[in-house]
């Protein structure tokens, strides 16, 4: 029993975390450095948990959905307009937890729609969420005015930038949401029927699952993730920027849940593989900053990597291994 | 009526009403200067979207083309700039470039069978990337001949000006009319969206069609990054980002279905004119900001996306995945 669990630790991505970890320690010797300063962990591997987050927690979400056989292109925008609300009625003077709950209840409100799109209107997802996508960054500005509203107020702040048992505390809330999330789908039937909507809608159904239902409260789910990582981002620069707030996130969490294994076909999916992917890409991320290459670099790496990816998951490349396997087979034999 | 003209009629009469609209509010919209400006202004942004057009058809879509326009203006004018070659030379080799690209990705595709959505993200951060380690600032191009480009122009009656990229524009529209429903190609592209499967049986040549579409999506975003340089008269790496989805946007707002099969290049023509309509309007207006653009056009979306379901909800009860392979 250990021993299967143990060889389950090993597979594909955690090589490759190791190996992203090992080059970047060969680039930079003083990788692996932890300190303890000031109440709280220091040190670049710290840093790239810490800078991971935010796609860490999209991916969270986007796992579900894309477990439905969907995408949610629009978490990019809902970032930036959690973040907008929030900062926005910080500084009209609304207490901090008022804000909070309100950027976190317009993110499932982002979602919900999304939903709603999707379930009942049965547009397809990356249709559905595109719409959102392109007027929630106007929506972002509208609510700002068009300007980077900077607040100072210490809870939005502690979310971006404050430190819990020594870990940063946007790490503490990834932690956090990625044990209820995994709890919450496995230690229930949700993540099996979440499964069987992105294997076949039309047979879950039948088989008495409530999908529409289940769809919006997957994408609202989504949202809320969108919520959360906003208002991270927006704590981290102690301001609302509705324009670069969140953009072009939207492709690494999908890039995250892909690299963590999730099919985009729908019906398989593994939330704590997704958050894995996210680190792995922030990991390549910071390697590339730390060894002194220009950050431009990392899109070239980014695309690399999806490449070698997709090659080797290829039928193409299986039918080869097959056949390179039968043809030493056939070799023994005729030996 | 043909039933399957009805979105294309649908957006033709929302464009017909809301220009009308606008010209009772702002007499001076109506004039040939304002749609001289408007071809001008949105000509890379409509040779892109005829590309797109013929992607979505295909039941795919292309993530790369902004990042294909940003990476062949930077080419340019390092061409232009450093190595001193004519511009029209650089032109063909941007074009040659930016189609080998596309060749790669459609064969990506169609070899290793992975959906069209996560190849072309990787060419996009493979094209902006490729065009940020080459350079990181504005590169100017001072040619005497862009200088030359960008002052041809046909003076239309009214005082409008047709010019010379605006022309183009309205060639590349003719000629990608005429393509997909005159031609062979255009036909097995329509083939292919409607049903992969059924199109290969019928003897649709199906990797030949897949790595085309994505050439030609790739070379008419090249086209679009030559005439964004000359607009722009530079090369810049992070020029035309978003591109993309305002062409994905026209192409829905035109009423082709992204679920592929259907659509008309004509239509994707009056939904880059109407997203260039909200943009001139709110210039017009003045007092509205930039950022109702993308409210705006993302109400339109929303509005075309739920009158396609309405149109075709009785007639299409099969459901589509986005993700579906080409060989499901």
């Amino acid at each position: 029993m250990k021993l299967k669990k143990f060889s389950r630790l090993i597979n594909p991505q955690s090589i490759a975390l190791v190996v992203v970890l090992l080059v970047n320690w060969a680039l930079f010797p003083g990788f692996f450095n932890v300190t303890w300063q000031d109440g709280r962990l220091f040190g670049s591997l710290i840093d790239v948990l810490n800078r991971g987050v935010p796609v860490a927690i999209l991916a969270i979400g986007m796992s579900a959905v894309i477990a439905t056989k969907g995408v949610d292109l629009s978490v990019g925008a809902v970032m930036a307009i959690s973040g907008a609300v929030a900062a926005t009625l910080v500084t009209d003077g609304y207490p901090a937890y008022v804000a909070v709950l309100a950027a976190l209840a317009i993110g499932i409100v982002c979602g919900v729609w999304n939903g709603i799109l999707v379930a009942f209107l049965e547009i397809q997802p990356i249709i559905a969420t595109l719409v959102l996508m392109v007027a929630g960054r106007g929506i972002a500005q509208l609510i700002t005015a068009g300007s980077i509203v900077t607040f100072s107020d210490p809870l939005l702040i502690f979310i971006g930038t404050g430190s819990f048992a020594g870990l940063p505390m946007p790490v503490v809330i990834a932690i956090v949401l990625l044990v209820l999330s995994v709890f919450l789908v496995r230690s229930s039937a949700v993540g099996l029927f979440i499964e069987s909507v992105g294997v076949n809608r039309a047979a879950a159904s039948l088989a008495g699952i409530r999908s529409g239902l289940l769809l919006v409260a997957v994408y609202g789910f989504s949202g809320f993730c969108a919520a959360v990582s906003g208002l991270i981002v927006a704590g981290d620069i102690k301001g609302a920027d509705a324009n670069n707030a969140g953009l072009w996130l939207e492709l690494d969490a999908i890039l995250a849940v892909v690299i963590g294994g999730t099919s985009l076909l729908g019906g398989r999916f593994s939330i704590a593989m997704s958050v894995l992917g996210a680190i792995i890409i922030q990991a390549m991320n910071t390697g590339i900053l730390v060894s002194g290459f220009p950050p431009e670099f990392n899109l070239v790496v980014k695309a690399g990597v999806i490449i070698l990816i997709f090659t080797m998951q290829s039928p193409l490349a299986t039918r080869f291994i097959e056949s390179r396997k039968n043809a030493r087979a056939l070799a023994r034999k005729a030996s | 009526m043909n039933r399957s003209l009805r979105p294309l009629a649908a957006t033709a009469v929302i464009f017909a009403l809301a220009y009308a609209a606008s010209i009772f509010q702002f007499p001076g919209m109506f004039s040939t200067r304002v749609l001289g400006n408007f071809l001008t202004d949105n000509a890379f942004l409509g040779i892109t979207a005829v590309g797109m057009t013929f992607v979505i058809i295909s039941g795919g879509i292309d993530l790369s083309v902004g990042a294909i326009i940003g990476f062949t203006g930077v080419l340019i004018a390092v061409l232009i700039g450093w190595a001193g070659i004519h511009p029209l030379a650089a032109f063909a080799i941007a074009l040659v470039v930016a189609g080998a690209f596309g060749a790669a990705m459609g064969a990506a595709i169609h070899y290793l069978e992975v959906p069209p959505f996560i190849v072309t993200l990787a060419g996009m951060f493979l094209a902006r990337g490729a065009a940020s380690v080459i350079t990181q600032d504005s590169i100017p191009v001072t040619h005497e001949f862009y200088g030359k480009v960008t002052s041809t122009y046909w003076l239309m009656p009214g005082g409008g000006r047709l010019s010379l990229i605006g022309a183009l524009m309205i060639l590349v529209f003719i000629v990608g009319a005429l393509v997909a429903h005159r031609t062979r190609f255009g036909s097995n592209v329509y083939a292919l969206g409607g049903n992969a499967v059924s199109a290969a049986l019928m003897g649709v040549p199906v990797a030949r069609t897949t790595i085309l579409i994505y050439t030609l999506s790739a070379t008419l975003s090249g086209l679009a990054g030559i005439v964004f340089s000359l607009y722009t008269s530079a090369g810049y790496p992070l020029a035309a980002v978003g591109v993309e989805l305002d062409a994905i946007g026209a192409v829905v707002i035109g009423g082709t279905l992204l679920t592929g099969g259907y659509g008309f290049v004509a239509g994707t023509f009056i939904g880059v004119m109407l997203q260039g309509l909200v943009q001139t309007y709110i210039i017009f207006d003045g007092t509205l900001s930039s950022w109702w653009t993308k409210i705006v056009i993302g109400g339109l979306l929303f509005v075309f996306i739920v009158l396609q379901r309405l149109v075709f909800s009785a007639s299409s009860s099969r459901s589509k995945g986005f993700w579906k392979l080409k060989h499901e």
